[in-house]
């Protein structure tokens, strides 16, 4: 048991088995561990450092203004507030992906639970104490986003539809709901743009005394810490995870399979909606229509670098932070597109593939995707 | 009802309909032919979105012609990667369409801007071909109109709809359509079969990424004249949805590419009309009708039994 | 052991052989499957390839098939040595494969199916295929519908599509694999039939099979393999002439050394089995009933239909049947994977029809299921946690929600030295181990903490000698002290050798149950070809 405490990332593959390994095989298999989630992202910033010198900018340079961009001058704070919904969104993953499902569907439940408490929060500011105010807030967000994944979840429970399909589909209505919403019965009427009415800046969540940083960081954090409890302890997390490993020896055992699936389903839901709220409530105060951060696809790929282990995104989500944040400055300087990230992004999942490989060549390690066994027909 | 639909909102909901439907057809069809061969092309976004950017460059520096077979080579280069990675490897096919999906976004993004990011260039509009006759018919003739209408259109559009018949065609009458339809069902049935799995598989998706390569190229040449950043907003994933409804026959893949086409530029026909529709609302009603589809047909819904699924000799 | 002597079988009077193998050998990591094997294959010959599961027998048409290449030895055509790296090569050299399991395409139409790779050509040749189709028919003896959806047509329809697709190319070949496991006592023999008309048009048929009297029955020639290497041959003329019981303690002979008697367990090898049970007195309330249950058909499965059954404590009851006639239905509508669409089931009195898996598991009701790795064990998961898997949040293995993985390794340790599993330590996945192992982790968590009543479905498919025996056992001792038993088998000679009583299940339904005792194989024959004859009307 103690050595699972002290190598997280085991838990999260090997779901809580007796610990029997000796220590230094535990550390040879931790180092192993690191090593595979390190390689591909250092892969990627080689290759994206190429990219960057074919387009004739200095990659060093770069990297470095990337690093103050996100960390110099108090950006650090912006850092680890961007961290809040990264992390919180990355958490909710966890618990589909480790029982099989793919909820692709994030951008939507995240904007339309922005959304609507973007339209929410005027109304009730002012009229109770703010405390009240965010803890209704951040519930209804929660409870928005975890309605919007049920469609997908019964289809998948009930009739096997491809949750892939039916996820990217509710999400394109939640965006585009979204935009009705606002542009509609949220519409702020004393402003030209199609906005919600914003929640005065000196009333959004508050911060940790003596930084910018607000309290849905520590959110964030706590809700990452009951993910792993729950992921590597709990016989909920078990549940998921042997209904991802094998549906139907899920189903021989006596779990409820089309309970589990909505049951996971909601529950990523209700994390991406309160990514929403950290981040609406935490930095905005208002959401424009078309708004759209895209977080969904760029927190995917940590959470397999991390293999479903909450604790073990957490690295991953800074980095991906710092390079939301710092790349805005570093891809001015360098003349170069702001989408640099997506580009990296995609690349460190290209390269966790190839390593996998070579990983399973070598039979280093375990899989990033162990828990996405595909079911049958 | 009946003073909205003038000939000239018809003839605009045609026209904006093929317009904004060709892309969707061309994608869905390829990726209908892949997933019958059991690869699932999430990357789909990111082919068209090569195909776009590569379509327009070559169509710039050249002829749309040109264009658009570069924008075919730029989606069948990008899906080899699909190729090496998920048929031959074995790698999740999931996990790395998303990542082709992102990187593709991310690389378009980043050389558009170091190349065009001052002159921001157009091409000028594609030329049409009106079918002698039949283009003089109202509504459907479109040869007295601006944007054309079914019989008034690029040859591009004509040569897709030939893509879809002789696709159709090829899937059910030769041993190329034979042997993807087994690769997606029961691959280990073909293989028994002398024939290579992996093969089918190969070529079906480099299909499926010349023809995503094209719908991109379409967009950026044909429908916009231009490239930006993220051209083909989402329409990737839209194809995959058609592909999978079509349930692998093309006349559906082509149905469904205009009603969605339609579903895009029916509040601009609309605003014709005198009409003001949310385009939100409209944009949205294509996918909750699908979805009440499936709500209540979900049991009939098919996918290929081996979708996404690699191949491995011997293994069950 | 056997070289490359006249014992391979090399007489004077037989046809030059069309396909020779010569030290054949093949490894697999752990297993030596082939260990220099010869293997002589004559036209117009029916030759069987006999012995028990894993001796290698599917490993060897495999490497001849073209799906494995041999790690050493030589295959030999008409004399010339070739190379077979491809199903493709196999096909083009005439050999043609029949599976185990199904090699069709379940959504194409059985012309779909034989038109595949069937010619380089690039349209379908739809009008030549009809005619090479009513041809090769026509030379098996049987009738095939060429637009019918194989998924709808019955398993043994299915096999004859089959055979016709290996002999689509003009096989010279044919390898049948385990081909009656599916089949009807009526449809073995019209495949012996068919099997005989193929000889006569002078091809070299290769019949694999675990069952003796199949290979005395049907073959000219038999080679018997055991662990990988061959362990006896038997010419035609050794063959001729001798009574079904002088060849079976001959094979027996083969397979364990002349010096063992055919020993009790060995009853897959052996012809008739004498019912090993002596009538018992059991309480006459029953434990479990099973009252007019029906399970609505669902994706190619039978379902159940009004099917009634009663199991009195201690009693063992088999369900006799032709795979695929509902048996898993039964087992999964009892164990309450499934539910039911009409009836009841009561067990100890109450009804549990609407009871979940989990609540009937506390009752005391368990299922070791068929597809022990794919349902009845997860492989990714350690042994200690496979042991647990159905008392998942129960104490003491958990408390309050959290795992405790003191108890739950106390409990591992306690049943791998109780069950005697072969494995490194509770925390090895469970996937590592072998077959028998698995189902001995399955049946350390179904039989223990005060089962009621097991249901075994084909608790001894696939597994060794020596697993089969401690599985049969654990079964009678459990039985004997009053946990009622309900085994599901293929396995006539199993249910014979351990039942008190057999059911016979047919297209869904129960064509008879009968009491075991002298003559019983024969009655549950003929139950099992009424009920097929039944449906064919």
């Amino acid at each position: 048991m103690s050595s699972d405490a002290t190598a997280p990332a085991t838990a999260a593959q090997a779901p809580p088995g007796p610990a029997e390994t000796a220590p230094p095989a535990a550390i040879g298999r931790m180092a192993e561990i690191v090593v595979r989630s390190l390689v591909p992202v250092l892969l990627a910033l080689v290759a994206g450092g190429l990219v960057l010198l074919a387009l004739g900018a200095n990659p060093i340079q770069f990297y470095a203004d990337v690093w103050s961009g996100g960390m110099d001058f108090g950006a650090w704070q912006d850092t680890v507030m961007r961290m809040a919904p990264l992390a919180l969104i990355a958490c909710g993953l966890i618990y589909v992906f480790k029982a099989g499902i793919w909820n692709l569907g994030i951008d939507g439940q995240f904007l339309l639970a922005g959304g609507v408490i973007a339209g929410l929060a005027p109304e009730l500011y002012g009229n109770m104490p703010d405390a009240l105010m965010f803890l209704i807030l951040f519930i209804v967000a929660g409870v928005v986003a975890s309605v919007w994944t049920i469609v997908p979840a019964l289809l998948r429970a009930h009739y096997g539809v491809n949750e892939i399909i039916t996820s990217l589909m509710t999400s394109f209505i939640g965006i585009n709901l979204a935009n009705i919403l606002i542009k509609g019965p949220f519409q702020d009427t004393a402003s030209n743009v199609p906005q919600t009415e914003a929640i005065p800046f000196t009333n959004l969540l508050p911060t940790i005394p003596g930084t910018r940083i607000h309290v849905g960081v520590i959110v964030a954090a706590v809700l990452a810490i009951a993910t792993w409890y729950a992921m590597s302890r709990t016989s909920f997390g078990l549940r998921l995870a042997i209904l991802g490993a094998n549906a139907r020896a899920a189903a021989h055992v006596g779990i409820s399979v089309p309970r589990l699936i909505l049951v996971a389903f909601m529950t990523s839901g209700a994390f991406i909606g309160l990514a929403a709220a950290a981040e609406i409530m935490g930095i905005w105060g208002y959401v424009r229509a078309d708004w759209n951060p895209a977080f969904g696809l760029l927190v995917v790929p940590l959470v397999f670098l991390a293999r479903f282990n909450a604790l073990a995104t957490i690295p991953f989500v800074a980095a991906l932070a710092l390079m939301t944040i710092g790349g805005d400055l570093a891809t001015q300087n360098a003349g170069v597109s702001n989408e640099f990230t997506l580009l990296l992004v995609g690349l460190v999942l290209l390269f966790m593939g190839v390593t996998e490989l070579l990983g399973r060549r070598r039979s280093l390690g375990q899989s990033y995707l162990q828990g996405i066994k595909r079911r049958k027909g | 009802m009946s003073e909205i639909f003038t000939t000239d909102v018809l003839t605009a909901l045609l026209a904006g309909g093929i317009l904004a439907g060709v892309p969707l057809l061309f994608a869905a069809l390829g990726e209908m032919v892949a997933e019958r061969a059991g690869v699932l092309n999430i990357g789909l976004e990111g082919y068209m979105l090569m195909g776009a950017y590569v379509g327009f460059v070559t169509a710039y520096h050249t002829n749309t012609f040109l264009g658009f077979l570069g924008g075919a080579a730029a989606g069948a280069a990008v899906s080899l990667i699909m190729v090496v990675l998920c048929i031959r490897l074995g790698l999740d096919q999931i996990v790395v369409g998303i990542a082709i999906t992102l990187a593709a976004e991310g690389a378009t993004a980043l050389i558009f801007d170091s190349q065009f990011a001052e002159s921001r260039p157009t091409l000028g509009a594609t030329e049409r071909i009106d079918i002698p006759g039949l283009s003089q018919i109202p509504v459907v003739g479109g040869g007295d109109t601006s944007d054309g209408s079914v019989f008034s259109q690029p040859p591009i559009v004509y040569i897709g709809l030939a893509i879809v018949v002789g696709t159709a065609w090829t899937m059910r009458r030769t041993h190329w359509g034979l042997n993807i339809r087994a690769a997606g069902d029961k691959p280990s049935a073909l293989d028994a079969a002398g024939v290579s799995v992996l093969g089918t598989r190969t070529w079906a998706t480099l299909f499926c990424g010349a023809m995503a390569g094209m719908g991109g190229a379409y967009l950026s040449i044909t429908a916009a004249g231009l490239f930006e950043d993220f051209i083909t907003q989402g329409r990737g994933f839209i194809a995959i949805v058609l592909a999978m409804l079509a349930r692998g026959k093309g006349a559906w893949v082509l149905i469904g590419a205009f009603v969605f086409g339609i579903s895009l530029s029916i509040s601009d026909a609309l605003q014709i009309a005198g009409v003001d529709i949310s385009t939100d609302l409209v944009f949205m009603l294509p996918f909750v009708t699908v979805i009440a589809v499936l709500v209540v047909f979900g049991r009939r819904s098919y996918l290929p039994a081996a979708l996404a699924l690699p191949y491995v000799r011997g293994a069950r | 052991m056997t070289g490359t002597t006249d014992t391979a079988g090399h007489d004077a009077a037989a046809a030059p052989a069309a396909v020779e193998l010569r030290g054949i050998t093949k490894a697999f990591p752990g297993v030596l499957a082939n260990d220099h094997i010869d293997l002589a294959l004559r036209p117009g010959e029916v030759h069987c390839l006999l012995g028990e599961n894993g001796a290698g027998k599917s490993t060897l048409m495999s490497i001849l098939s073209g799906m494995v290449q041999p790690d050493e030895g030589d295959i030999l055509m008409d004399g010339a040595p070739v190379r077979i790296d491809s199903p493709k090569r196999a096909i083009e050299m005439g050999i043609g494969m029949v599976y185990q399991h199904t090699t069709l395409v379940p959504t194409l139409s059985v012309l779909d199916n034989l038109m595949m790779g069937s010619s380089r050509a690039f349209r379908l040749d739809e009008a030549g295929s009809r005619e090479r189709l009513a041809e090769v028919a026509a030379m098996l003896g049987v009738d095939v519908d060429p637009d019918a959806e194989t998924q709808s047509l019955a398993l043994g329809q299915q096999q004859q599509v089959e055979i016709i697709k290996a002999l689509w190319r003009g096989s010279k070949v044919l390898i049948l694999d385990e081909p009656t496991s599916m089949l009807t006592p009526q449809g073995v023999v019209e495949l012996a039939k068919a099997v005989e008309r193929l000889k006569g048009h002078g091809l070299g048929v290769v019949l694999i099979t675990h069952k003796l009297h199949e290979a005395t029955s049907m073959g000219d020639r038999v080679t018997v393999l055991k662990q990988g290497r061959v362990v006896g041959r038997l010419a035609p003329h050794e063959l001729a002439g001798r009574s079904h019981q002088e060849l079976q303690d001959v094979i027996v002979g083969m397979m364990f050394g002349e010096q063992v008697a055919p020993a009790p367990e060995l009853v897959e090898l052996q012809e008739h089995v004498e019912p090993a049970r002596a009538r018992r007195d059991l309480p006459e309330e029953p434990l479990l009933t099973v009252d007019a249950l029906e399970v609505g058909a669902k994706g190619g499965e039978m379902g159940l239909r009004g099917v009634s059954l009663a199991v009195r404590p201690g009693e063992i009851l088999g369900i006799a049947g032709v795979d695929g006639n509902g048996q898993r239905e039964l087992a999964e509508a009892i164990a309450g994977q499934r539910p039911a669409t009409a009836g009841d089931i009561r067990f100890r009195g109450v009804s549990i029809a609407r009871l979940s898996v989990w609540q009937r598991e506390r009752l005391g009701l368990r299922y070791v299921s068929d597809d022990r790795m794919g349902e009845g064990t997860v492989a990714a998961l350690p042994v200690g946690l496979n042991l647990v898997l159905k008392r998942i949040g129960q104490a003491p293995f958990w408390r309050r929600g959290s795992i405790r993985h003191a108890e739950v390794e106390r409990n591992a340790r306690e049943k791998i030295a109780e069950f005697a599993i072969r494995t490194p330590g509770s925390g090895t996945r469970v996937g590592t181990l072998s077959g028998g192992n698995i189902q001995k982790v399955v049946l350390a968590r179904e039989l223990s903490n005060d089962p009621k009543l097991v249901v075994y479905n084909k608790p001894t498919y696939g597994l060794d000698i020596v697993t089969t025996r401690m599985v049969r056992e654990r079964i009678e001792a459990l039985a004997a002290e009053g946990v009622s038993a309900l085994v599901i088998s293929t396995d006539l000679d199993e249910l014979v050798a351990l039942c008190d009583r057999i059911a016979v299940i047919s297209r869904g339904r129960i064509a008879g149950v009968i009491e075991n005792g002298a003559g019983a194989e024969q009655r549950v024959g003929e139950l099992m070809v009424g009920g097929h004859a039944e449906v064919v009307r």
